[in-house]
């Protein structure tokens, strides 16, 4: 018999769920102790983004914001301020006079939630509140663009904020425009499915998260909406240490990615599968740990799915270009050594 | 109220805003078949008691499963499960090793004494059940369990029927039987050994009987003519495997050859070896892959020394040898001879070639329908004759164990409203949980427990059992490995993964609910859920 390959990342709590062939991977479990299940499992959580909000159905962004806001609360027990950058997140939680926000929210402009942020962190420290702990948060466009000189401002700071990035490649609110976010090949407002070489091309955009790594701050990461128990983790452990921290999460968008409502698990999954999405955390300026490929996938099962890629795949023909986006993902393995060389999987 | 500059409106919750207007699909929660439950001939909830073994709540496991099947210690070794053959699990990794959880939860029961439950009310009505094999045994417990005054009347000297005269006890050890049919009379069945039914509607008369379920099965050996010599020496497989439970062991010789390609040439041949015959060879006129036996039986005699000859019958036997003549398959598969022939040493010969059924209890009852040897029953398993039903090896089937427990229980369901005056209406079926109806990424991978095997030397000399049961630790495990395909198993991901935060958490055992007033009908609850238990439905516009 041979013995049950670890795929996750090596960390304790998901070792011992390892033992529960049904539940290691679900957002809850019977079988195991409350405090082993996620946060999300959980009937008292608190739900930060509650009900009626008005993001398209299976928004991905929605999701990935309650859970790592809920995750926060539970680390901070509820002493929590969010600021939020301009975007969707704010749009669709915050029509005036409603909101969905469960916990003290201000809203900032598109480029200054870092800075605002950093002011909420000092303004604590001066009414002597050390308990209460800040969370700034927006949308790649607020983040990757728009607020970068902000973003990194906080960093070089080292302010005591959790800044959160969910991102879903693009400028989906205003009506999917191309950010530094957006994968090459994909068809925005902005980037057409026309010409020689439709869609966003190659050799632009950036890597926040590695920009933060290069900011030796304490604390950075990736995660996804497709595995809650890294992201929780990841959230809780970011609340646990003092200084400029940030997280960015893979959160797929129905409407800009032109996918089914059904499929935004299944696609954060796969864009993760493929090695397109690579999902690690670094301390000070090094990264400590990778979350490994558990069933690899060729990049087009990730395309395919996307009418954002449909021309890479039109009249039955593959763009050759589909093998340069394969060539990133085979970078991102080889670069975070996301297989296991052993060959166990894949 | 007054509000700050350029304010108008008080700041107020989005739950105001019923997004629930926007859905086009509605999601709902469904149960759906496992394909285990599907496939158990006795029709065991194989889930429902997985799901009390995988929490480590034995005793709860056992009495769901012995609502079903009233033998799971036996069962756990003789079934050929095809609920493991029907099993999801085969896609990700291994199916689930049902058959070895059974029997841990059987021998448990045996260990520490579990009793089943009395019936909560005596009818007052009297059923003779005629033959203690599977059957029988299975009918007269369920009928126990009714309420109903069961008698089985059996021809044998003691019960379980080809169980114990038929199944070798390297298979099934004969105190496991007599422990679980000792659980059945301790319901107050009443057990006559030695008792064979000349009559059928005598004896249904003179015991002033209500109904009657017939379960004699099928003992007589079917014979073939094979010219023989006056010395060479021609055994049948019934007659050999019964003397087994005799004082007289069988004398086979050093040269065993047995004819016939099923599990019961398998179990003479294995049994031969554990007798001491050097040479025991299997003489079947097919080929392997069409023998009717299991494969992993096959396997297993092969590793005992067992051989095998294959595309060849007998012609004829002489005292200490036999002439076989070989056999080529013709286009549609079946053997013709070819005009080669071989002689072979044998000290005995066994003929393995099937059974036949022992029909003279029914002789002269009128409207008894019997076809090819078998009684022929009606859905409900009764026989031309009001109030006699029959199962087993008698009716018309597939002849295993399994079928012949799932016989008794149906039987004893329709005798049991047969006698209230009603008829037994079995609940609709669900649509079966195939396997592309669950999203197996949550299910860990866990490949399955292999049960401890005896020593080969061990086995070719004594009938200890071959194949060992699982300790509490991997039976544990291994119930553990059950996707609960089709079924809710609270794994929280609806839960979890809707982000208009409208699936309602009702807490442990009460399972969830889903928010009208806020679902927009995403789907992503139903794409994520792991065993297939939502599915989405239009909505009427």
């Amino acid at each position: 018999m041979t013995p049950p390959v670890t795929t996750l990342a090596a960390d304790d709590t998901v070792q011992k769920l390892k033992y529960y062939q049904k539940g290691t991977f679900t957002v809850g479990n019977r079988l195991v102790a409350e405090e082993q299940r996620t946060v999300q499992a959980s009937q008292a959580r608190s739900n930060a983004l509650t009900c009626g909000h008005r993001a398209c159905q299976g928004c991905g962004e929605a999701l990935g914001a309650r859970y790592a806001i809920d995750a926060a609360m539970r680390a901070t027990n509820n002493n929590l301020i969010a600021v939020n950058a301009t975007g969707c997140l704010e749009v669709f939680t915050t029509p005036y006079p409603e909101t969905s926000w469960q916990l003290p929210w201000l809203h900032s402009l598109f480029g200054n939630a870092a800075a605002v942020a950093t002011g909420v962190a000092a303004a604590m420290r001066v009414k002597k509140r050390p308990e209460v702990r800040v969370i700034a948060q927006g949308g790649d466009g607020g983040t990757t663009d728009i607020g970068f000189q902000c973003l990194s401002g906080m960093f070089e700071r080292n302010d005591d904020v959790l800044y959160i990035c969910y991102d879903n490649e693009g400028y989906m609110n205003t009506g999917v425009q191309r950010s530094s976010a957006t994968p090459p090949t994909a068809r925005t407002a902005t980037t057409p499915a026309l010409g020689a070489e439709p869609g966003n091309v190659f050799g632009t955009g950036k890597s926040v998260p590695k920009i933060a790594v290069a900011h030796n701050i304490p604390y950075v990461a990736t995660a996804t909406v497709a595995d809650l128990h890294d992201l929780e983790r990841k959230v809780t452990k970011a609340m646990s240490i003092h200084g400029a921290r940030y997280i960015q999460i893979n959160v797929p968008c129905p409407l800009g990615w032109g996918s089914a409502s059904h499929d935004t698990i299944r696609l954060a999954q796969l864009a993760v599968e493929c090695g397109l999405y690579p999902i690690f955390e670094a301390e000070h300026g090094k990264v400590t740990q990778v979350r490994k490929i558990r069933r690899q996938v060729p990049v087009q099962d990730y395309l395919k799915g996307q009418r954002r890629f449909a021309h890479l795949f039109k009249g039955g023909h593959e763009d050759p270009r589909i093998a340069r986006l394969q060539a990133m993902c085979d970078a991102n393995i080889s670069e975070y050594g996301l297989v296991d060389t052993a060959g166990k999987e894949g | 109220m007054e509000h700050p500059f350029a304010i108008t409106l008080d700041v107020g919750t989005s739950l105001i805003n019923h997004t629930g207007s926007w859905r086009t699909l509605r999601p709902e929660y469904v149960h759906r078949l496992p394909p285990c439950n599907h496939a158990c001939p006795a029709g065991e909830d194989i889930q429902g008691w997985l799901a009390f073994a995988e929490s480590g709540d034995y005793e709860a496991a056992w009495r769901a499963l012995t609502e079903n099947n009233p033998l799971p210690a036996v069962m756990g070794r003789v079934c050929y499960h095809p609920c493991e053959s029907a099993c999801n699990r085969a896609v990700l990794d291994q199916a689930v090793g049902i058959n070895s959880v059974e029997r841990f939860l059987g021998d448990l029961a045996i260990k520490n004494g579990w009793r089943f439950a009395a019936p909560a009310a005596v009818s007052g009505k009297k059923v003779l059940v005629v033959g203690a094999g599977p059957s029988g045994l299975s009918a007269a417990y369920h009928l126990a369990r009714l309420g109903h005054a069961v008698t089985v009347q059996e021809a044998g000297p003691a019960p379980g029927g080809m169980m114990r005269f038929g199944i070798p006890k390297y298979r099934l050890p004969r105190d496991v039987l007599d422990a679980e049919v000792k659980s059945i009379a301790d319901l107050g069945v009443v057990f006559n050994y030695n008792a064979k039914v000349a009559n059928i509607q005598q004896a249904m008369s003179d015991g002033g009987f209500d109904a009657a379920f017939l379960a004699v099965g099928a003992h007589i050996a079917k014979r073939a003519y094979i010219p023989a010599g006056e010395a060479a020496k021609v055994l049948d497989a019934v007659a050999v495997l019964r003397s087994m439970e005799g004082e007289e062991k069988p004398l086979l010789g050093r040269k065993v050859v047995i004819y016939g390609g099923g599990n019961t040439a398998l179990d003479v041949a294995r049994t031969a070896k554990r007798l001491g015959a050097e040479e025991a060879v299997i003489v079947y006129r097919r080929t392997r892959d069409r023998m009717p036996a299991h494969d992993f039986e096959v396997e297993e005699a092969i590793e005992e020394g067992v051989m095998m000859k294959w595309l060849s019958t007998i012609k004829n036997v002489e005292a200490g040898s036999i002439t076989v003549e070989k056999m080529a398959l013709d286009d549609k598969g079946f053997p013709q001879p070819t005009g080669e022939f071989e002689i072979l040493l044998a000290d005995s010969v066994v003929l393995a070639l099937g059974q036949d059924v022992d029909l003279s209890l029914l002789q002269g009852v009128p409207g008894l329908d019997v076809k090819d040897g078998v009684v022929q029953v009606g859905a409900n398993m009764m026989t031309g004759v009001a109030g006699i039903f029959a199962g087993g090896d008698m009716v018309p089937s597939e002849r295993t164990v399994t079928v012949a427990v799932g016989h008794g229980k149906k039987a004893a369901r329709h005798i049991d409203a047969w006698l209230r005056s009603g008829a037994y209406a079995p609940a609709p079926k669900h649509e079966i949980a195939s396997a592309d109806k669950l999203n197996t990424w949550y299910y860990g991978e866990a490949p399955k427990t292999l049960q401890p095997v005896l020593e080969l030397a061990r086995r070719t000399s004594t009938f200890e059992e071959v194949v060992k049961g699982l300790d509490e630790g991997n039976a544990l495990y291994e119930a553990r490995r059950c996707l609960s395909c089709g079924n809710c198993f609270e794994c929280d991901n609806c839960y979890g993964v809707c982000p208009d935060n409208a699936v309602i958490k009702l807490g442990p055992g009460m399972g969830f609910e889903f928010n009208l007033d806020y679902c927009k009908g995403c789907g992503i609850c139903a794409q994520e859920c792991p065993c297939g238990a939502i599915q989405m439905v239009p909505e009427a516009m």
